[in-house]
C-alpha cells in the first residue's frame, strides 16, 4: 500500500525534554488524515517526526519506530533526502526562499533534487502547481518577484505548490490555512480533496470545521498536564471522532469545553 | 491593551526623534475608550500609574536622552577626522601628478621626468588576482565547514586557527612564505607574493563566510531539505546564494584590506621596475613600489609616491564603496 504510515511507540525530545511521548498510529493511504489537539501538545513535532525533519534540530532525540510503505524510516539503511523526497512537508510559519524568484520556488525541488528537465516542462509543472495552491491567477504577472516580496497568506500558499511540485507520495501540512481567508481556505481544502487520489495527506488544524470537512480520519492529542510530554489521546474516523469520541478529553475538546 | 502599546511606543519614539524638542507639559491621556469589565478598570488605573511621571522626571530623562546623543555624534566626528584628512592630503598630494601616462608607462630612471607606476598598478591587480584564485574558495569553503558542518571538535580547531591567523603580523606571513617557496625555488616570485595575501585573506573570507550564513535561518534549511533536496545542494544553492551578497562583501573587504599590504611583499614578489615578465618571476606592486620610492632622496620619486598613493586608495576606496553597494542592493531584494 503506497503511502502507508504506521509510528510504533513514536517519541522525542528536544535537549532532554521529552515532548512526545508514545505515540503509536496509522495513517492509510489516498485518504486525509487530520491531527487536532491544543497548542503546544508536539503536533507538529510529530509531524516532523514522520519525515525526518526532527533530527535536524540540535539536541533532539527521536525513540520508536515509522514505518512508511514497510520500511523503517530510521532504521539505518535509509537515506533521510530518499525519505524527504517521499514524504514532502509544508510548514507551520511559511518559509519561501526569499531571495528566489515566485517561479523558482516553486520549481526548486525539481531544479535541484530531480533529474534534468525541459524548460517548458519545469514552466507546466509551476502553472499546475500554483493553480491547485490557488496562487495562480495573484502571481501570474509577477513570477520573476522574489518570493519574500508576497504577502503572508500567499507565501503559505507559495510554500504549498512549492510541496506539490514535486508530487511527493505523503503530503504534511502543518497548518496550512492559518494564514488564508475564506476564499483560499475552501480552494485549499477542495485541492486536498481533489489530490487524495493519489496523495496522502496528513494535515494539522486547530479549525475543527476544517478538520470534519476535509478529513477521513483523525487523530486527537493532548499533552495531560503542563510540561508532560504529547500523547495520542484518541484517533479513528473522523465522524466518529467528531460524534461519538470514547474519551472524555476528545469530547471537551472538540466542543470547546477547553484548549 | 494595544491602545498603551501603541501610546507608549509613540511616546518613545518622539523622545528619540525629536530631541530638541521641547517636552510636552501634560500627561498622555488615559485611553478614552470605556471598558465594561472590572479587569479592564484595573488595567486603566495600572496605566496612569505608568504615566504619572512627574515633569522633572520627564525633563531629566529628555536631558540624557539628548547628551547620549551628542556623545555617539562627537564620537563619530572625532573617528572621521583622521579618515578625511589622509584621504584629503593625499588627494592634495598626488592629484597633480596622477595622468594617464602614470597609470600606463614604467618608471623612469633617477633624474628624468614624468614616467608612472603602470607596472605596479599591473602587478597588483595580478598580485590581488593571485590572492583571491587562492584566498576565496579556501576561504569560503572553510566558512561553509564552519557554519553548516556543525562538527563541534573540528570548527573548534579551524575558528582557533583561523582567529590566530588573523592575527599574526602580515611580515610573519611573508617570511613564512619567503621560507616555503622562495627558498625552496631560489626565486622571488609573483606566485610567492600572491600566495602571502591570499594567506593573509583567508581568515576574514572564512569567518565573514561563516558569519553570512549562520545568518540564513534555519527554518530556510528545512524548506530545502523537506523538498528532498539533498545537502551539499542546499547548502550551493539555497544557502550560499541567500547569503551571497554578505560573503561578496566580506571577500571584496578582503581584497581592499591585502591591496595595500606591503611588508609580505618584500620578500616574496619583491618588486621590479619593468612590466611583469611572468608569475615566477618578481613582481612590481604598488605598496612596494610606493615604500621604495618614498624613501628615496629624490623630490621628483616623492612626487611619484604620492600619487601612487592616491591610486592605492582609490582602488581601496571602490573596493570598500563597492561592496556596500552590493551589499545594500541584496538586503533590499532580500526584504
Ligand atoms: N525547537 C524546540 N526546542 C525546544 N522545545 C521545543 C522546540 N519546538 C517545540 N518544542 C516544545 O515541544 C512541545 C511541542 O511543540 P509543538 O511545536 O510540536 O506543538 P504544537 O502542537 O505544534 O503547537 P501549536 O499548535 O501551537 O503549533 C512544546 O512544549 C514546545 O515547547
Ligand atoms: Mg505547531
Amino acid at each position: 500500500m503506497a503511502g502507508y504510515i504506521a509510528t510504533n511507540n513514536l517519541g522525542a525530545s528536544f535537549g532532554g525534554v521529552q515532548a512526545i511521548e508514545n505515540i503509536t498510529f496509522e495513517i492509510p493511504a489516498n485518504k486525509v488524515t487530520a491531527i487536532i489537539g491544543p497548542s503546544g501538545c508536539g503536533k507538529s513535532t510529530f509531524l516532523r517526526c514522520l519525515t525526518r525533519m526532527h533530527e535536524l534540530v540540535p539536541g533532539a532525540r527521536i525513540s520508536g519506530e515509522v514505518v512508511w510503505d514497510g520500511k523503517n524510516i530510521y532504521a539505518s539503511e535509509m537515506d533521510a533526502t530518499e525519505v524527504r523526497r517521499g514524504i514532502g512537508m509544508v510548514f507551520q510559519k511559511p518559509n519561501p526562499f526569499p531571495l528566489m524568484s515566485v517561479a523558482d520556488n516553486v520549481s526548486a525541488g525539481l531544479r535541484l533534487a530531480a533529474g534534468r528537465m525541459s524548460k517548458a516542462r519545469i514552466a507546466e509543472i509551476v502553472e499546475r502547481s500554483l493553480k491547485l495552491a490557488a496562487l495562480w491567477d495573484e502571481v501570474r504577472n509577477k513570477l520573476h518577484k522574489p518570493g519574500g516580496s508576497l504577502s503572508g497568506g500567499q507565501q503559505q500558499r507559495l510554500c504549498i505548490a512549492r510541496a506539490l511540485a514535486v508530487q511527493p507520495d505523503v503530503i504534511l501540512m502543518d497548518e496550512p490555512c492559518s494564514a488564508l481567508d475564506p476564499a483560499s481556505t475552501q480552494k485549499i481544502e477542495d485541492t486536498i480533496d481533489k489530490l487524495k487520489k493519489s496523495y496522502t495527506f496528513v494535515i494539522v488544524t486547530h479549525n475543527m470545521q476544517q478538520a470534519a470537512r476535509v478529513s477521513d480520519f483523525s487523530g486527537f492529542m493532548l499533552s495531560q498536564e503542563m510540561g508532560e510530554p504529547g500523547r495520542m489521546i484518541e484517533y479513528g474516523p473522523t465522524n466518529k471522532i467528531f460524534t461519538t469520541p470514547e474519551r472524555k478529553e476528545t469530547e471537551n475538546y472538540i466542543t470547546g469545553r477547553f484548549g | 491593551m494595544s491602545g498603551r502599546l501603541r501610546m507608549q511606543k509613540e511616546e518613545d519614539g518622539a523622545a528619540e526623534q525629536t530631541p530638541r524638542q521641547a517636552p510636552p507639559l501634560t500627561k498622555p491621556a488615559v485611553p478614552s475608550y470605556q471598558p465594561a469589565g472590572k479587569e479592564m478598570e484595573n488595567e486603566i488605573s495600572r496605566d496612569s500609574e505608568l504615566y504619572s511621571q512627574s515633569a522633572v522626571r520627564r525633563r531629566s530623562r529628555k536631558f540624557r536622552s539628548r547628551l547620549a546623543y551628542c556623545l555617539c555624534a562627537l564620537s563619530t566626528v572625532i573617528a572621521m577626522v583622521p579618515l578625511v584628512l589622509i584621504l584629503f592630503y593625499v588627494i592634495y598630494q598626488g592629484a597633480g601628478d596622477l595622468n594617464l601616462s602614470f597609470l600606463t608607462s614604467l618608471p623612469k630612471p633617477v633624474g628624468e621626468s614624468g614616467g608612472g607606476m603602470g607596472n605596479a598598478i599591473a602587478g597588483s591587480l595580478i598580485l590581488i588576482g593571485i590572492a583571491a584564485v587562492i584566498g576565496v574558495p579556501l576561504g569560503v569553503l572553510a566558512g561553509t565547514q564552519l557554519a553548516e558542518y556543525r562538527n563541534p571538535r573540528l570548527s573548534c580547531v579551524v575558528r582557533l586557527l583561523s582567529d590566530i591567523l588573523s592575527g599574526v603580523p602580515s611580515i610573519i606571513v611573508g617570511i613564512f612564505v619567503y621560507t616555503l617557496l622562495v627558498l625552496t625555488f631560489k626565486q622571488f616570485s609573483a606566485i610567492a607574493g600572491g600566495v602571502a595575501l591570499g594567506i593573509l585573506m583567508l581568515p576574514t573570507v572564512a569567518r565573514t563566510t561563516e558569519e553570512m550564513m549562520r545568518m540564513v535561518p534555519d527554518t530556510l534549511r528545512e524548506a530545502s531539505l523537506a523538498l528532498g533536496i539533498p545537502r551539499w545542494r542546499t547548502i550551493t544553492s539555497v544557502i550560499i546564494k541567500t547569503a551571497g551578497g554578505g560573503i561578496m562583501t566580506g571577500v571584496m573587504l578582503a581584497t581592499a584590506r591585502i591591496a595595500g599590504e606591503t611588508a609580505p611583499l618584500l620578500f616574496t614578489a619583491l618588486g621590479s621596475r619593468t612590466w611583469p615578465t611572468g608569475l615566477d618571476k618578481p613582481i612590481a606592486s604598488l605598496p612596494v613600489q610606493i615604500y621604495q620610492f618614498a624613501i628615496s632622496p629624490f623630490d621628483e620619486w616623492h612626487r611619484q609616491a604620492w600619487a601612487g598613493s592616491l591610486v592605492l586608495v582609490l582602488i581601496v576606496l571602490f573596493l570598500s564603496i563597492g561592496s556596500k553597494i552590493f551589499f545594500g542592493r541584496k538586503m533590499k531584494r532580500a526584504s
